[in-house]
């Protein structure tokens, strides 16, 4: 796996960080956004010409942070999965994004005819860019694909990885998602009053929006041939995954939250798991006032009284959007191999009507089975299940 | 591993393919550089308070995908895929404009809630008010083959029974002609570019008549010299030789990168039809979808228009179509159909 994040640019320093229950959370600098004052954001410590520089990009290259963020996170996971040669097996790339070239067309739109140096940006606006530049940097050339369901588009990347390798269309993917900070998502956001002031508060009855993030996250999938082959160590295994839409709203979430209700019932009957077999819940808890309700109540109704540790890790990255399934799934792979909850930071007081309280402080137990929520805009709902 | 069927296809686009079915007898000319699609009365499939708010992609692919169930007879798919290269852009300019013109000021919700790549999927997921899997792929020329793709895994390996599967791109109004401007005039895309949506529904279930979707396979880079060899690949996979195919449906539109497809259908003999579509519907990110939507009709109905054809050999019974289609030599899809 291979991660950057605001609390970190690898493995590594994201587990520290969660361990010492280290927030990256702070003010604005990167973008100039006549809000930066009125929200708090996740952003990644390096800027573009730092990342390209890192990457060994030639200096005029049209990658924009989207790719960039991307690429370097892509390349760590290759490392850490001891990968030299991509092309020894049918190797596929399965991206996400939600703004895709949105940094860039924002900066230059209006420069377009003018400004013959922004040009090179235009052919990379459409979502799918960022992934073409990825795939062709780590020299992968067969399957390579782009999903966008906003929210939820990390964790539908990898259940597609997943499923292909399950059919032998493909014997290894790399999946995940990226998203920068953009100020096309922050007014967007801010127009539907989403957007907190404060740190975020997940599962806090006095919680006041979310906080935007950035981040890129991949993971490498391989089929239990290659691993017999090559004798690999198994970070852990993708068990179970759910997919369900909501077809409620375009943007809020139905009051009994059935989407997430099936798709976390969806995951456990693909994984064979009961709910009692899960060990650990890594929300969504973006801490804004619909998603936290609703997402409790889908909880309540498929665990019942007996809900299991849970946390959310927004309050760490801030959510970091079509990143997010992807992030948190490197955090559930860390939970099971350290046999560790991260905490739900900034809580104080549970919801009235659910009653439900996260893990506050870092929490050390046997981990088998970590659930991980991903939902988005447009009703998509999707869970994942890791296990040792 | 069940076989997968296609049991409807819809398509809006700038021609005659909504209303009647595909109508190319008095086929639209379309000459300037950008082409409108032949609009339908939306207001017959949309609610009037939905339909002021949606945009045009939202409009065309709410429409294809309700109109391509109900040619099927579903209510309610097992899952809803959509595919699109540049999403609602459509919403993303008029977001974007605001925010400029008004420098992050005064701004509405309602572009930027109906501007995510999802909207399509997640439109007809509550018209249907169906909870199934979703899902949205946004990858350039594979957006549709990518959704298309999954379908096929749900139909073939996950007990899926039917799934709409669509492809989506409406032209917008400002970021196409930045598209435009960097477009090379001499070497680059000479058909116009355009919009669409096609739609389809894919099943398990073998009707009379039934066109299978036999196979489709993606490769994000192949060189103009591999692609015989991926194609014969591709071909033998599927138990066929090119003989086999009796018509290659390209994606050619005039650019230097034709040339990749070239080399496709100097795989095939003489008798194998060699058909083209651009120079009718235009260019767009998901224009293969049309090309899946004219095999559709082609194997069903056994007609192909001459305004369709490369040269003047035409088969007298179609069984097998192929369908090649790439953007400036990179992004490749081959489809396999037979019936």
């Amino acid at each position: 796996m291979g991660i950057i994040s605001a609390i970190g640019n690898s493995v590594c320093e994201n587990l520290e960080a969660l361990l010492a229950s280290k927030s990256g959370i702070s003010s604005l600098s990167s973008l100039q956004t006549h809000h930066a004052n009125s929200i708090k954001v996740g952003e990644v410590n390096l800027t573009n010409t730092q990342l390209s520089d890192v990457l060994n990009l030639p200096k005029n290259n049209a990658f924009t942070r989207t790719a960039l963020l991307g690429l370097h996170a892509a390349k760590q996971a290759l490392l850490n999965a001891n990968i030299t040669d991509v092309n020894a097996y049918k190797t596929g790339f399965i991206s996400s994004t939600s703004v895709g070239g949105m940094d860039k067309t924002e900066m230059h739109i209006k420069e377009y005819c003018s400004n013959k140096e922004a040009q090179k940006y235009i052919n990379s606006h459409h979502a799918g860019d960022s992934t073409q530049k990825m795939a062709d940097a780590i020299g992968i050339t067969g399957f390579v694909t782009t999903i966008s369901t906003a929210c939820s588009s990390a964790a539908n990347a990898i259940m597609l990885g997943a499923r292909l390798i399950k059919a032998g269309t493909l014997d290894r993917v790399i999946v995940g998602g990226v998203d920068p900070l953009s100020k096309f998502t922050i007014n967007g956001f801010k127009t539907l009053m989403i957007l907190s002031d404060s740190n975020c508060r997940p599962f806090d009855a006095n919680r006041t929006g979310l906080n935007l993030g950035e981040a890129a996250a991949y993971l490498v999938l391989e089929s239990q041939e290659i691993v017999d082959k090559e004798n690999k160590k198994v970070l852990g295994y993708l068990a179970g995954y759910g997919n369900a839409n909501d077809a409620f709203h375009q943007t809020a979430s139905s009051q009994n939250g059935e989407g997430a209700y099936l798709a976390m019932q969806d995951a456990l009957k693909k994984g064979h798991l009961v709910p009692s077999d899960i060990s650990y819940i890594n929300a969504h808890g973006t801490a804004t006032a619909n998603n936290d309700i609703t997402e409790s109540i889908a909880i309540r109704r498929v665990f019942g009284n007996t809900v299991p540790d849970f946390s959310s890790t927004k309050a760490f990255t801030g959510h970091t959007l079509a990143a997010a399934g992807a992030i948190e799934a490197v955090y559930a792979v860390l939970a099971l191999q350290e046999n560790v909850i991260f905490p739900n930071l900034n809580f104080k007081t549970p919801i009235a009507t659910t009653h439900l309280h996260p893990v506050t402080t870092v929490k050390r137990k046997e981990i088998h089975n970590v659930l991980s929520n991903s939902f988005g805009f447009g009703g998509n709902c999707s869970t994942l299940i890791f296990s040792k | 591993m069940k076989a997968c069927y296609i049991h409807s296809a819809v398509s809006i686009s700038a021609q005659n393919t909504f209303e009647t079915d595909l109508n190319l007898s008095e086929s639209n000319p379309i000459t300037s550089k950008k082409a409108n699609a032949n609009h339908p009365q939306y207001k017959t499939y949309i609610a009037p308070g939905a339909l002021r708010r949606m945009a045009t992609g939202v409009k065309m692919g709410v429409t294809a995908g309700k109109k391509a169930l109900e040619k099927a007879n579903i209510t309610n798919p097992d899952a809803i895929l959509t595919g699109t290269g540049m999403g609602c852009i459509e919403d993303t300019e008029n977001f974007l404009n605001a925010l400029i013109a008004n420098d992050e000021a005064y701004l509405t919700p309602t572009s930027f809630i109906q501007s995510t790549h999802n909207t399509v999927g997640a439109q007809i997921a509550l018209a249907l008010q169906c909870n199934a899997y979703n899902n949205t792929y946004v990858h350039g020329a594979l957006s549709f083959e990518s959704a298309l793709l999954d379908g096929q895994l749900l139909i073939k390996n996950d007990d899926s029974r039917s799934v709409l599967v669509g492809g989506i791109d409406e032209l917008g109004k400002e970021f196409i002609d930045y598209t435009l401007l960097v477009e090379d005039k001499k070497h680059g895309v000479q058909v116009p570019f355009s919009e669409g949506a096609s739609f389809f529904v894919l099943s398990s279930e073998k009707q009379e008549k039934a066109i299978q979707l036999n196979d489709i396979k993606t490769f994000s880079n192949i060189t103009e010299q591999e692609v015989p060899t991926v194609l014969n690949e591709f071909l033998a996979e599927n138990n066929y030789k090119p003989k086999d195919i009796d018509a290659v449906i390209c994606g050619n539109n005039g650019s230097v990168y034709d040339s990749y497809y070239s080399k496709a259908r100097a795989i095939f003999p003489i008798t194998t039809s060699q058909l083209h579509y651009k120079h009718l519907f235009g260019e767009y990110f998901t224009a293969s979808a049309m090309a899946l939507y004219l095999g559709v009709y082609i194997l069903k109905n056994q007609q192909i228009y001459d305004t369709l054809i490369i040269g003047d050999n035409s088969k007298n019974s179609i069984k097998t179509i192929l369908l090649y289609n790439q953007f400036n030599g990179r992004d490749h899809s081959f489809i396999l159909l037979s019936l």
